[in-house]
């Protein structure tokens, strides 16, 4: 490789670097308030997206199908809270776990919308699907929905409680039995530690 | 003529005499008989006089229709019925009936400006001049008047067994009529009351005394009383029920055993005392089993299509006719078919209903196939719920009433009424555990809390179960039993008796 390659190679990564930084300091700086007016800012970073990243915490089910375990991945570093949190919540609900974890959440669920109040309360609007494909049991839904309010709220510090929206709508329960009126906070009860990292 | 120590002895003895006299005229009232007539019953006031059970003449009198004529200058009265008399004279055992004379066994009395009698006066002097028979069962303390079939009952508990064995004997023999309720057993005679001198009972049977009706004798059975039987022999002019109760089968009764409690279960394990459950059947009236899911909602449904709504919907109807038929309690549904039920119907039908309980039933799902086990939940408010009772309930409100003064109104949200109840659905989600542990596989997590939707409205004392996976190969086979769903039923059953004994004590004040 050429002498000018080499330059041209640190630029770049400098470059990258400082903008990373910068992303940081404007995620933790003072931030505006979240609002819903932050949305949408999807593409404002585009440069960024392939290779700024932050570690988010996302919740998976134990080998044994009984609690929630975290476990740490690379999420896409995003310009405003609630687009982080909009990542966030699309990394909880796509991210396959390793064998012998389990996914809790309904295959084919989507997000369609996800927003912060001044209040702190944050609304996750999922797709029909989170009802029409879970399996249903209380605990299954318990699981379910502690790991979008966990990955929520352990992961975007303006989100004190999560409202779980179904297509748009406020929802009694995903499959019958979890109270989803009201914004939930969050519960380590159902959470334990994994071995993995 | 008298020694010095003669004379002070005569003295002492005139005056203990004296003090024997004074006390001898001293009445105290004693519990009154009973008149038994076809008028019905009234009470025959009584009192005690040196030892023994005297009735005054003028309550005779008022209670048989006698005349009363008292001759001051003969110390004597006349009791006239009809036109023939009794001359009772004071301080002799004895009157004349008719002419005749019919000795007591203690002395007419005029005390107190009234006429007092031995009460044998009324069999032995009053029948004689009456139009009516006067019969005087001591024992009983009843006094029979006229036409009135009182057939004498006579209990005993043959063997405490169990089973245990009575006899109960009726003479003279009647009709008679068994029928068992739940806890009880009912002896009908064709009688117009029974003379029965209320027995406690031994082994499951608690106590035999006088129904609600006076010609029924009620069999209270213990708590582990399973099945009653009996059978009816009349010989003698005696008609003999003879009485076998079988342990239950199920063991709702047993007290808790503290070494069997899970480790970590820091329960506070109602005891129970049989009797405390027949005892406060009053206060408990209406149970409401929700079996979860129905209709297009399905609920969990297994690899070979079995369907969580079609499981609760079963051991619902049989945890029904379990505590229907044993508790006498009336038990709501909150569906009896395949339909489908919004959540808040559901409460509502508990809550309009006044349930002392609720009990929710489910199957349950997990994403591994090995999870296995029955599982309680009870609700768990959310801090803000929680603070939002807190408030509530710290502040209130109040609103002027008619007429003055204040009244205290709740501000708990109709969808948080659980939260008064909170410890008590505690107390439940442990006793149910406890109760299916000792029948049913339970999972390694048997007690959960959790923001559960309907037992959040629910406005009593209330738990869901999910009585096991249909996601584990073994528990699909079992689950659809007639078995396990028989077995699950009795296990629900028996916590549901500990409950209530634990519930209706610590509302006694």
């Amino acid at each position: 490789m050429s002498l000018k390659a080499w330059w041209v190679a640190f630029i770049g990564g400098l470059a990258v670097l400082v903008l990373i930084a910068l992303s940081i300091a404007r995620m933790y700086g003072p931030s505006r308030p979240a609002s819903p007016s932050d949305e949408p800012v999807a593409s404002a970073s585009s440069t960024t997206k392939e290779t700024a990243h932050i570690t988010a915490t996302l919740f998976f089910g134990s080998p044994d199908g009984q609690s929630l375990v975290p476990m740490r991945r690379d999420v896409q570093l995003a310009e405003t809270v609630v687009e982080q949190g909009r990542q966030i919540v699309v990394a909880q609900l796509m991210e396959v776990p390793p064998a012998p974890y389990v996914s809790v959440i309904p295959s084919g669920t989507m997000l369609r919308a996800f927003y912060v109040t001044e209040r702190g309360d944050a609304f996750v609007d999922l797709s029909s699907d989170v009802v029409r494909a879970h399996p249903g049991g209380s605990l299954n839904e318990l699981l379910t929905v502690y790991a979008i309010v966990n990955a929520v709220t352990a992961n975007l510090p303006a989100a004190r409680r999560v409202q779980i929206l179904v297509d748009g709508k406020e929802a009694d329960t995903i499959a019958g039995h979890v109270d989803l009126r009201r914004p939930l906070t969050r519960d380590e009860s159902l959470v334990r530690d994994s071995d993995e990292k | 003529m008298w020694t010095v120590p003669v004379r002070t002895s005569v003295v002492v003895i005139l005056i203990l005499a004296l003090v024997a006299t004074t006390r001898g005229q001293d009445v105290t009232p004693a519990t009154p008989l009973t008149l038994v007539s076809r008028d019905g019953r009234r009470p025959v006031p009584t009192a005690l006089q040196n030892g023994r059970e005297v009735v005054a003449l003028d309550d005779v009198a008022s209670l048989f229709q006698v005349a009363l004529k008292e001759d001051t200058l003969a110390g004597g009265v006349t009791i006239s019925y009809r036109g023939r008399t009794i001359v009772a004279s004071a301080n002799r055992p004895m009157v004349s009936v008719e002419g005749r004379v019919v000795s007591l066994p203690s002395p007419v009395v005029r005390a107190g400006g009234r006429w007092l009698v031995p009460i044998e006066f009324l069999s032995g002097a009053l029948a004689s001049i009456y139009d009516q028979r006067i019969e005087l069962r001591r024992a009983s303390r009843l006094v029979v008047v006229g036409d009135v079939r009182l057939p004498r009952v006579t209990a005993n508990i043959t063997s405490a067994g169990p089973p245990t064995r009575a006899t109960i004997e009726i003479a003279p023999a009647t009709a008679v009529a068994v029928s068992t309720d739940p806890g009880r057993m009912l002896v009908r005679t064709d009688a117009d009351g029974l003379d029965l001198t209320p027995a406690t009972g031994g082994g499951l049977i608690d106590r035999i005394r006088i129904g609600d009706q006076p010609n029924v004798v009620l069999i209270t059975l213990t708590d582990p009383a399973g099945q009653a039987r009996a059978t009816v022999t009349t010989a003698n002019n005696i008609a003999s029920v003879l009485i076998e109760v079988a342990p239950a089968t199920t063991s709702e009764s047993r007290t808790p055993n503290p070494d069997t409690r899970v480790p970590g279960s820091e329960s506070p394990a109602p005891t129970l005392d049989p009797r405390e459950v027949i005892a406060a059947t009053r206060t408990w009236q209406t149970i409401v089993i929700d079996p979860g899911h129905g209709g297009d909602d399905v609920g969990v449904r297994s690899a070979k299509g079995v369907e969580e709504k079609q499981v609760t919907l079963d051991i619902a109807r049989r945890l029904r006719a379990m505590v229907e038929n044993r508790l006498g309690l009336r038990v709501i549904l909150t569906r009896d078919d395949d339909r489908a039920i919004a959540l808040d119907d559901r409460a509502a039908m508990a809550n309009n209903g006044k349930a002392n309980l609720l009990i929710s039933l489910h199957v349950n799902a997990a994403r591994v196939p090995d999870q296995a086990g029955a599982e309680v939940f009870h609700l768990a408010l959310d801090r803000e719920s929680a603070e939002v009772v807190r408030v509530a309930t710290a502040e209130g409100a109040t609103l002027p009433t008619l007429g003055g003064g204040v009244r205290r109104l709740d501000l708990i949200p109709w969808d948080l009424a659980q939260a008064r109840h909170l410890d008590e659905s505690s107390v439940l989600a442990s006793v149910l555990q406890e109760e299916l542990q000792r029948q049913v596989p339970m999972s390694g997590h048997p007690i959960r809390q959790a923001p559960m939707r309907l037992l959040a409205a629910a406005n009593m004392p209330a738990a869901l179960v999910e009585v096991g996976y249909l996601t584990n190969p073994q528990q699909e086979a079992r689950l659809n039993t007639d078995d396990f769903k028989t077995t699950v039923a009795q296990a629900l059953f028996s916590a549901i008796v500990r409950f209530r004994a634990w519930s209706e004590e610590s509302q006694t004040p």
